[in-house]
């Protein structure tokens, strides 16, 4: 059916690309937008800045989202800033090197065409996202500020002091309750898709249940969009908002959409350690402390002493002394590994010993106190609030945690899932970080999806369907996928078991940790190929839902999606099992240099893996798109 | 140092928006101080679901203190005793073994009860629609370095636009007014030369929609010492200005 996949990338080179294309596709005139209806599920950067710039363009837009308030999404959370080409810096940095530097962070994984296409536009991010108003940090001669930020030799991010994704998500939201003033976008908040409609081969709608009153809405439109996250609570810890869920992705994925490259996830190194057995979630530290804190544990095993009771001698500052070029500003993926090598020795700090030093009494007796303080105050009160630690006092704690997932739903050039109709933005789909996404390029890309680029290519599917109406939502694709969800809600309902959705989705984490997590092999991910459909067999069968479907009903709500979790970490498994390399994120421990370092199989494995959905029981199908590298020589990354 | 320490609940407990509510003790024992106030109520809610009991409906998402969405009335204070912290950030060691806690939702009219402790807070976007934004379509802006913002006026924009929109200023007023997260966005668009084109009708608009949803602003201060960003109520006073400001402008420009 599928054959090898095209991602219809247009010819031409490399810079003329998305111009010449924006030229070719097919335009949909004003009058003609109103007649069509779109879907945007997620309403975070880039669900609010697709929907709000449909809405502008003419479209008739239905914009749902779980949350209370569209301003409640994710990207809200996001805190050290967003690249651009602006070179405001006069620095060197072009198109060409946020493209370059972005293939090369992201292990040679990532397509060519999409990297470049997003640099072009994120200079045209910033423009947009300044003029909404959005406070971006600035010199003191008005004119806007940028830093550097892992994986780059330029200047090329914005902030907005450590809360840039809440600035920018603010902006994006208030553009879109603009266009909802305006009557152009339909606004259905606590409202989640649990069906995808599909109507000879192609996406026509989504079925909800509104989180409230429990009623199965049916939604009908021409095109449906997806911008709904990723999938880092398969984990259960991780940095992610506790309700970020796979669900919307994974019900479109068992419809027929490519689900591609799943085990290339983000553990990012500076995260609060867990502190007992009932953490919830785990809080990221800006990667930006590692500017001044110097990494360590103690060179004895279980040394119980204090830290400021153990000499220089006596401590292991284990990345200066394997890094000496880099130290402690090496790559996330490398400085993650190596906290988990000490650790698992034994050498792990803290009443759990599951983390390592973060130190900044060396930078407070060269620079004063005052400088640290000025320079990261408000997260040494945030660690401080966290832990009931001083961190001036006490070296912080830190360990890594699962923070972005590069993998999601397989789209070709124009954001397109292999379904036609149904479009994937964001962190949702797989397209431009390749194995590994480098620090803030997850704004830009969100954005990037959402205003520059959906607006244009969804006009060249549209337009086919001129004078066509909507499917009515009374044909029975739409019955199927209502009688569907009714269905799996009584199933839940009736289970009558013992054990909560939590604890299950807490056990699958730690599977998923110990065999999908910072380092994998063959051994364990056999063993998660056995162990999570067996913990998923008890979960179907042992589950304690409560209450009813008619109520605001929490545990209902996280039933399903712990169960799509569930179905995605076996995928995982067997992707990362298939995928004999380490690239980025993906470690196999069978597959590295002499030195420890992450090896790629370049003859072998440059391509992405898509993923088909074959129905429950049955292993997925593997895909391939090949990648070509035409314009970036694929070289081995090195920071010793 | 973590310790353990137990604790009697009295939660509100209300099955639905139109049902009765009623406050229901539980004894919360073995709790550690390193627990945060949310991860005490899973731990309370795994315990209710063991025993067959439907869990406290509380609404919390990204539990760092920056979405918005949890926020519960902790003995008779938004937020709990903490200052400048919001409720998923209060951490159990703010306690002491034996202690009495009352929890509530956010109590406000305009808030209604939506289960247990969760309220409906949609008004508050209400306002923002409202005028809450600046009109610029997507691709019709500027270089962003074409008007330059003094940098003390983009931090000053920049201490309004931190606002969560959780709503403790609205539980905290005793007018339950939205004052303080209307004038936040006010003036965080106010301050901006980006700002100036919309800068009367916004704040006609977005203040008389509050006025529509919400009670009105007698300058009692309640919502910055509840309020987990701790935004000045400086601002009020501008928007209060701006308000006056606006009403003979917008009058002008419409005659």
């Amino acid at each position: 059916m599928l054959g090898s996949l095209d991602a219809r990338i247009p010819a031409g080179s490399l810079d003329s690309k998305w111009t010449d294309h924006k030229f070719s596709m097919r335009l949909v005139n004003p009058n003609n937008k109103r007649r069509f209806d779109v879907i945007v599920v997620g309403s975070g950067l880039a669900g609010a800045s697709a929907a709000a710039s449909l809405g502008e363009l003419g479209y008739r837009v239905k914009v749902l989202t779980y949350h209370d308030s569209p301003r409640r999404a994710h990207s809200i959370a996001a805190q050290g800033g967003i690249n651009a080409a602006k070179n405001y810096q006069n620095d060197g940095d072009s198109v060409y090197r946020l493209f370059y530097d972005t293939i090369k962070g992201g292990d040679y994984r990532a397509r060519e065409a999409n990297v470049y296409r997003l640099a072009e536009v994120s200079v045209d991010i910033i423009d947009q996202a300044t003029a909404q108003g959005v406070p971006f940090a600035r010199e003191y001669g008005g004119l806007l500020d940028n830093r550097s930020f892992g994986g780059a030799q330029v200047s090329r991010t914005f902030y907005a002091r450590g809360q840039t994704g809440q600035q920018l998500l603010l902006g994006a939201y208030s553009a879109l309750m603009r266009q909802v003033a305006a009557g152009t976008v339909e606004l259905h908040t606590r409202s989640e898709m649990l069906e995808l409609v599909m109507h000879d081969g192609r996406a026509v709608g989504v079925v909800t249940r509104d989180l409230i009153t429990g009623e199965i809405v049916a939604h009908s439109a021409h095109a449906v969009v997806l911008a709904t996250g990723g999938y880092g609570n398969v984990y259960f810890l991780s940095t992610n908002a506790k309700m970020c869920n796979v669900t919307a992705a994974w019900r479109a994925h068992r419809k027929g959409a490519l689900f591609a490259n799943p085990c290339y996830t983000q553990i990012h190194p500076t995260c609060i350690p867990a502190s007992d057995d009932f953490q919830s979630k785990l809080t990221l530290m800006s990667e930006s402390l590692r500017n001044d804190g110097r990494i360590w544990v103690p060179v004895a095993h279980d040394d119980g002493r204090e830290p400021d009771q153990i000499p220089d001698a006596d401590r292991d500052y284990f990345l200066e002394r394997k890094y000496p070029a880099f130290g402690n500003l090496v790559p996330r993926d490398v400085a993650s590994r190596n906290a988990k090598t000490v650790v698992d020795e034994g050498r792990g700090v803290g009443p759990l010993r599951n983390g390592v030093y973060l130190d900044f009494s060396g930078a407070m007796a060269r620079d004063g106190e005052a400088m640290i303080r000025a320079k990261y105050g408000n997260l040494f009160d945030m660690y401080e609030r966290i832990t009931g630690e001083d961190p001036y006092r006490v070296p912080m704690r830190i360990y890594p945690a699962t923070h972005y997932t590069m993998g999601g739903l397989w789209v070709d050039y124009e954001l397109m899932s292999n379904v036609p109709g149904l479009f994937v933005l964001g962190e949702a789909n797989f397209s431009d970080h390749g194995a590994n996404r480098l620090g803030a390029s997850a704004l830009m890309q969100g954005l990037a999806d959402g205003y520059f680029i959906l607006p244009y290519t969804i006009g060249n599917y549209l337009s086919d369907f001129l004078g066509d109406p909507a499917l009515e939502i009374s044909e029975p694709a739409f019955a199927n996928a209502e009688q569907a969800v009714t269905d799996e809600v009584n199933r839940w309902l009736s289970i009558g078991g013992t054990r909560s959705v939590d604890h299950y989705h807490r056990e699958l984490g730690k599977l998923v940790w110990d065999y999908i997590g910072m380092a994998r092999n063959k051994t364990g991910l056999e063993k998660a190929l056995s162990e999570i459909p067996a913990l998923r067999e008890e979960y179907h069968r042992n589950v304690r839902v409560l209450g009813s479907a008619d109520t605001l009903n929490q545990s209902l709500e996280k039933a399903g999606r712990v169960a799509d979790l569930f179905e995605l970490a076996e995928l995982m498994a067997r992707d990362a099992l298939t995928r004999e390399e380490s690239c980025g994120g993906h470690f196999r421990e069978e597959h590295q240099t002499e030195e420890g370092e992450a090896m790629r199989d370049d003859d072998n494995f440059t391509h992405v893996a898509a993923w088909e959905w074959n129905g429950e029981g049955t292993p997925q199908t593997r895909h391939r798109e090949e990648l070509e590298f035409e314009n970036v020589e694929l070289t081995q990354r090195s920071y010793k | 140092m973590s310790s353990e320490i137990n604790l009697t609940l009295k939660v509100w407990r209300q099955p639905g928006p139109l049902a009765e509510g009623r406050f229901v003790t539980y004894e919360a024992s073995g709790i550690s101080t390193d627990a945060s106030f949310l991860e005490m109520l899973d731990i309370v809610n795994e315990r209710l679901i063991e025993m067959g009991d439907e869990p406290i409906v509380f609404e919390s998402d990204c539990r760092e203190g920056i979405c918005g969405t949890c926020g519960l009335m902790i003995n008779g204070q938004a937020h709990g005793p903490q200052k400048g912290t919001a409720t998923c950030q209060l951490h159990m060691r703010s306690f002491n073994d034996g202690d009495h806690i009352v929890i509530e939702p956010w109590r406000a009219t305009s808030f209604p009860v939506l289960r247990d402790l969760a309220v409906d807070r949609r008004a508050m976007d209400a306002i923002i629609a409202a005028g809450g934004y600046i009109s610029v379509n997507t691709g019709a802006a500027p270089d962003a370095n074409l008007t330059p913002v003094p940098k003390e006026t983009a931090d000053t924009a920049f201490d309004a636009a931190a606002c969560i929109g959780c709503g403790a200023c609205v539980a905290a007023c005793p007018n339950s007014a939205a004052q303080l997260f209307t004038a936040a966005k006010v003036q965080h668009l106010n301050l901006l030369p980006q700002g100036q084109a919309q800068r009367w009708a916004r704040t006609e608009a977005m203040v008389e929609t509050m006025e529509e949803f919400f009670g009105s602003c007698t300058n009692h201060g309640e919502c910055e010492e509840a309020c987990p960003k701790e935004i000045p109520i400086d601002f009020i006073a501008w928007t209060n200005r701006d308000y006056i400001k606006a009403k003979v402008k917008n009058r002008k420009l419409a005659g």
